[in-house]
C-alpha cells in the first residue's frame, strides 16, 4: 500500500491541503478526499467532459490528472462558479434556456463554457460547437446548449 | 424564442404552455443536486463486482478465499448468497423462470450468459482495494461457444442459451424442443394475400440493427444500507423507485415494507434505468458487512453488463396501387432479448405499421436469446427499429409510384376511428396534422441543390402509457403549495407537474414547491418512463388541486357559516356566489391552522386515455463520394404533443430523441469480436454524437388535444426517436442511389454499397 501524499493547491480561491494516494485522479479527490461532488464521473477515461475542471487557466478532464498534480496549481470547479452575489451569467442562462435535462453532464459544460466565453466573449455557432465537442450530453442533442452559451456571450458582453 | 422553433396551438393557458426556470434548476447548475454516485454516509464502504469475460460459459466453480483475506476487504458474495439461486423448479413452480431469470441476472448461478454477466462482488475500504479483491477472486469457467446474431441464433444447432426452455406462442402453443426463441407472436387483420394481388406496385426488402446503447452520461449506482433491525435502506439512480422496492424485496425475498428506496437525481436513464443491476448486490454486501455500501459501474461495465436496446433482423413487404394507396402490408421481426427473454418485439410488431391505414396486414414477431446482455427499455421500444424497415419500404413504394413521400403518407395516414392490424381503434391523433405542417415547413418547401446530397422524411408512432401515479399537496400559511410525488425528475418534470397544479389552483408557478420522494413517503408511482409522466403524475397533480380547491370552499363555507354549495373558486379566489365575501387563496391559506387545521390534497389514480403520438421528420444530408462519411446539413422535426405542458422541455425532449436516433443511424453499434466480446466498450469507441456532429435541431410542435386528459397532454419522450434511422436512411438513398438496409450507415458500409452497386 502506498503511502499518502500530502498536497496543498487553491481550489476555487482558497488554499486546499489534502491527502491523497499517488494513483488517485484529481476527480477523485475533489469528489472522495475533499468532498466536492459538483465535478462528475462518466467514463473515467477522458472521453465525456463531465469532471470537467480548470486547471491553471486551461480546461482539463480531473479524471486524467492526478491529484498530486494539483501542488501549487489553481484548480477551479463547478462549485466556485456562482458566487454570493448569485448565478453567473452562463448559469442563468442555461437555466433560462432549458439547456439541461438530467444535468449530470451540466457541470462540465459550465466550466468549459466559462472558460471560452472568457477567452472568446463573441465566440459564434461553430466555433462553440468545436469547444465543446469534448463534452457529451445525451439528453438534449446540444441544440439548447449551443443557445444558451450564445445567449450567455451576449449577457457577458453586455456586462 | 427563434423561429427554428414553433408551437401551433389550439387552446392557450395561464401557466401551462409557459416556459418558467426548473424548480431544481439552480442545483444542477451550480453542482450542488445530488445524485446516487454523490452520496456519502458515515462508514461507508465501496463496491465494485466481478463479470464474466466470456459470452457464454458454465461456472464450474467460485473460490472467493483470496479475495476474502485481503485487508480492507469487508465483504464478498457471489449467487451462492441469493436465495434463488440454490432453489429447484419443483420448490418455485409456476415462477421459476422470472424469479430464476431476475436473480441471475444480479448474480449469476451456474452460467455466464454474456461477457459482463456479474459473478461476484465484493465491499472494501475504498474502491481500489475492491477491484484489487475482485482480480483475487478464482473463477473456474467451462467457455461454451456464444451465439450473438438474431438470426444465427434461431437456426436449428445454434449454441442454446437456456438447455430447458421453450417457447410458447402468441397463440399458447407449446414447441416441445427448447430453442433460443422464447416468444413468437402474429396479428393479422383482412386477407394480406389477396391485398398483394391487388397491388400495383410490391417493395420487398431485409433489414438489419445493431446492438445500441442508451448511453446515459451517468452509470448505474446503488447504496444500501441493510440495517440490524432488518430494515433495507437504498438509494440510487432509477427511473422508478417503487420497482426497485418490489424487485429488490423479490429477490432478497423480504417484505416490500422492509425496502425503502430513495431515488436520487438521476443523470439520464431513456428506459435503460427501468432495469436495474446493482441494489441487491449492495443490499447483501452491506448484510455480510454490517456497514452501508456503494456499488458503481464504469463506464465498460455500463456497456458491457446493462441493457442495450436490441438488435434485430426484419422482413418488410408492402403494395399499394395506381391510387396511391397501400393495398397490404406484412412484417416479419427478430429481436434480440439479450441472456433472457424479453425484447420489446411485441412494441415493435404493434408500432410497425401503425401511421398506415391497413385493410389488408400481417405481422409476426420473434423474441430470440442471444449471448450479450439482457436488453432494457431505450426509448420507444422496438419502434425505431421497426420504422427504420417500414419508413424505407413506403417510401420506396411512393418512389415507383412517383409520388411525392409525404403525399403518399397523408393518403394512407391513419386518423381518428382507424383500426390497427393487431385490433385497437385510434382516438384523435395528430399523425396528419404532422404530415401536413411538414408539407408546409419552410424546410420541405425549400428545393434541395448541391451535387451528393439528399433529403429525406419518415414517420414514427409510439402508443404512450398511463399507469399509476400519486401525488400529495399540502397548502402552507404562506399561500404557497408542497408538491410530493413520485415521478423521478429526468428532464423537468417537476415543472410540468407543478405548472399543471398551478393553472388547476389558479396560482403562480412559483408558489408550487414539488418534491420527489422516497418509496415510505408517498403513494405508488410507475417509472417514468413510456412517455407519462406529465401526463399520468400531472393529472394526479390536477386532482390533488382539486381536492385542495373542494377543501378550500368548504373551509370558507365553515368560515362564513353559509352552506358549501353557494360557495365558488375561481382562478385561485373563493368567493360566495351572491354576497360579497371573496379570499384570495393566500389569506384562507394564512387563516387553515386557526379555523379547522391545515388542508392537503392527494389523489392516486391509474389514468386511461393517454393519447398516442407521433413525429414527422425532414432532414437533408450530404455522403462525400471518397469518404463515405454522411453529415446532417439541415434536421427538422415535427411532433403533436397534445398540450406542450413546457414548450422548451417539449422541444428538448424532441431535440434528444432525434439526436439519438441520427447516432443509431449514423455512427453507434456494439461491436462485437469472434467470441462475442463487445471492443467497443468505451465512449472513444462506441461514439455517441457531438456538438461538433450536428446542426441545429429545428422543432414544429404540433398541438392536436388529447381529449383523454384535462389539459390535452400527450406523452412526448419516445416518439422522437422512431423516425430519424429511417429519414436518415432514406434521405442517404436520394444522395447516393443507394437503399441502406442495415445499421449504422456507416463510412465503410456506404462505400460498400458504392463499390458493389448494391
Amino acid at each position: 500500500m502506498p503511502g499518502l501524499v500530502h498536497v496543498t493547491t487553491t481550489i476555487n480561491g482558497n488554499q486546499t491541503d489534502f491527502l491523497c494516494e499517488p494513483r488517485q485522479s484529481l476527480l477523485e479527490c475533489l469528489r472522495d478526499v475533499v468532498g466536492m461532488t459538483g465535478s462528475k464521473e462518466g467514463c473515467n477515461d477522458g472521453n465525456c467532459g463531465a469532471c470537467t475542471v480548470n486547471m491553471d487557466g486551461r480546461i482539463v478532464c480531473s479524471c486524467l490528472v492526478l491529484g498530486v498534480e494539483a501542488q501549487g496549481a489553481e484548480v477551479n470547479t463547478i462549485e466556485g462558479v456562482a458566487s454570493a452575489e448569485g448565478l453567473h451569467p452562463i448559469q442563468q442562462s442555461f437555466l433560462e434556456n432549458a439547456a439541461l435535462q438530467c444535468g449530470i453532464c451540466t457541470p462540465g459544460f459550465i466550466v468549459a463554457t466559462k472558460a471560452l466565453l472568457e477567452a472568446e466573449p463573441d465566440a459564434d455557432e461553430a466555433r462553440i460547437r468545436h469547444w465543446l465537442a469534448g463534452n457529451l450530453c445525451r439528453c438534449t442533442g446540444y441544440d439548447k446548449i449551443v443557445r444558451a452559451v450564445l445567449d450567455a456571450g451576449e449577457r457577458m458582453r453586455a456586462g | 424564442m427563434t423561429t427554428a422553433n414553433q408551437v401551433l396551438s389550439e387552446v392557450e393557458y395561464d401557466v401551462v404552455g409557459k416556459r418558467p426556470v426548473r424548480p431544481d434548476g439552480v442545483d444542477k447548475v451550480t453542482g450542488r443536486a445530488q445524485y446516487g454516485a454523490d452520496l456519502n454516509l458515515t462508514g461507508l464502504l465501496q463496491g465494485r463486482v466481478l463479470r464474466s469475460p466470456h459470452a457464454h460459459a458454465r461456472i464450474r466453480s467460485v473460490d472467493t478465499s483470496k479475495a476474502e483475506a485481503l485487508d480492507g476487504v469487508r465483504a464478498v458474495i457471489t449467487a451462492a448468497d441469493l436465495p434463488f439461486a440454490s432453489m429447484s423448479k419443483d420448490e418455485l413452480g409456476g415462477d421459476y423462470n422470472r424469479f430464476k431469470f431476475l436473480s441471475d441476472n444480479f448474480l449469476a448461478s451456474n452460467k455466464a450468459l454474456y461477457r459482463g454477466h456479474a459473478i461476484a462482488a465484493v465491499a472494501a475500504d475504498n474502491a481500489h482495494i475492491a477491484e484489487a479483491a475482485l482480480a483475487l477472486i478464482e473463477v473456474d469457467y467451462e467457455v461454451l461457444e456464444p451465439v450473438i446474431d438474431v438470426r444465427a441464433a434461431m437456426q436449428d444447432g445454434a449454441p442454446l442459451l437456456h438447455d430447458d426452455l421453450v417457447h410458447t406462442s402468441a397463440m399458447g402453443e407449446v414447441s416441445e424442443k427448447p430453442s433460443n426463441v422464447a416468444s413468437y407472436m402474429k396479428f393479422e387483420k383482412g386477407d394480406a394475400a389477396a391485398g398483394f394481388a391487388q397491388a400495383n406496385v410490391i417493395v420487398e426488402r431485409e433489414f438489419t440493427t445493431a446492438s445500441v446503447h442508451q448511453g446515459y452520461i451517468e452509470p448505474h449506482n446503488a447504496t444500501a444500507h441493510w440495517r440490524a433491525d432488518g430494515q433495507i435502506n437504498v438509494w440510487c439512480s432509477t427511473q422508478g423507485a417503487f420497482v426497485v422496492r418490489a424487485n429488490t424485496a423479490d429477490v432478497l425475498r423480504v417484505d416490500v415494507s422492509d425496502v425503502r428506496v430513495t431515488p436520487m437525481e438521476i443523470g439520464g436513464g431513456f428506459g435503460g434505468k427501468v432495469s436495474f443491476y446493482l441494489e441487491p448486490v449492495a443490499a447483501l454486501l452491506s448484510s455480510k458487512a454490517g456497514a452501508p455500501v456503494k456499488v458503481l459501474m464504469s463506464r465498460t461495465e455500463v456497456f458491457e453488463g446493462s441493457g442495450p436496446a436490441p438488435g434485430s433482423w426484419m422482413r418488410v413487404k408492402m403494395g399499394a396501387n395506381r391510387a396511391g394507396k397501400i393495398t397490404a402490408a406484412e412484417i416479419e421481426l427478430a429481436f434480440e432479448a439479450g441472456a433472457y427473454p424479453g425484447s420489446p418485439v411485441m412494441q415493435g410488431a404493434t408500432c410497425a405499421f401503425a401511421c398506415y391505414e391497413l385493410e389488408n396486414g400481417a405481422v409476426e414477431g420473434y423474441d430470440v436469446m442471444v449471448n450479450k446482455p439482457k436488453t432494457s427499455a431505450y426509448r420507444a421500444p422496438g419502434s425505431p427499429q421497426a420504422a427504420f424497415g417500414v419508413e424505407q419500404v413506403v417510401d420506396e413504394v411512393a418512389q415507383k409510384l412517383g409520388v411525392d413521400p409525404v403525399e403518399f403518407r397523408l393518403n394512407n395516414a391513419v386518423t381518428e376511428g382507424s383500426r390497427k392490424v393487431e385490433g385497437p381503434v385510434f382516438q384523435k391523433i395528430g399523425l396528419v396534422e404532422c404530415l401536413e405542417a411538414a408539407q408546409n415547413h419552410d424546410h420541405y418547401r425549400t428545393p434541395l441543390s448541391g451535387p451528393n446530397r439528399g433529403r429525406g422524411i419518415a414517420a414514427g408512432f409510439w402508443m404512450n402509457r398511463g399507469f399509476h401515479s400519486s401525488v400529495n399537496m399540502t397548502v402552507n400559511p404562506d399561500g404557497t403549495v408542497n408538491l410530493i410525488e413520485g415521478s423521478v425528475d429526468i428532464g423537468g418534470s417537476r415543472a410540468s407537474i407543478a405548472q399543471q397544479a398551478a393553472e388547476t389552483l389558479g396560482i403562480g408557478y412559483d408558489e408550487i414547491k414539488p418534491q420527489v420522494v422516497d418509496t415510505d413517503s408517498i403513494g405508488f408511482t410507475m417509472v417514468t418512463g413510456g412517455s407519462r409522466t406529465t401526463f399520468a403524475t400531472g393529472w394526479a397533480a390536477i386532482l390533488a388541486s382539486e381536492d385542495i380547491k373542494t377543501q378550500m370552499v368548504e373551509r370558507a363555507a365553515s368560515i362564513w357559516d353559509v352552506p358549501a354549495e353557494d360557495v365558488e373558486y375561481d382562478s385561485g379566489v373563493i368567493s360566495h356566489k351572491s354576497e360579497e365575501l371573496s379570499f384570495t387563496f393566500k389569506e384562507l391559506a394564512r387563516q387553515l391552522y386557526t379555523t379547522g387545521g391545515g388542508i392537503t390534497g392527494t389523489a392516486s389514480l391509474d389514468p386511461t386515455g393517454e393519447g398516442n403520438s407521433f413525429g414527422v421528420h425532414v432532414v437533408d444530408v450530404e455522403v462525400d463520394p471518397d469518404t463515405g462519411k454522411t453529415e446532417i446539413l439541415r434536421y427538422t422535426a415535427i411532433q403533436d404533443a397534445g398540450k406542450a405542458v413546457h414548450p422548451s422541455y417539449v422541444e428538448g425532449q424532441i431535440q434528444g430523441g432525434a439526436v439519438q436516433g441520427i447516432g443509431w443511424a449514423l455512427n453507434e453499434e456494439y461491436y462485437f469480436g469472434n467470441n462475442g466480446q463487445m471492443m467497443n466498450s468505451s465512449f472513444l469507441d462506441y461514439r455517441m454524437p457531438t456538438s461538433l456532429d450536428l446542426p441545429m435541431i429545428d422543432t414544429v410542435i404540433v398541438e392536436v388535444a388529447n381529449p383523454g386528459h384535462p389539459y390535452g397532454v400527450r406523452g412526448v419522450g419516445e416518439v422522437p426517436i422512431v423516425p430519424p434511422l429511417a429519414a436518415i436512411a432514406n434521405a442517404v438513398e436520394q444522395a447516393t442511389g443507394k437503399r441502406m438496409t442495415a445499421l449504422p450507415i456507416t463510412p465503410g458500409s456506404v462505400l460498400e454499397a458504392e463499390w458493389n452497386g448494391g
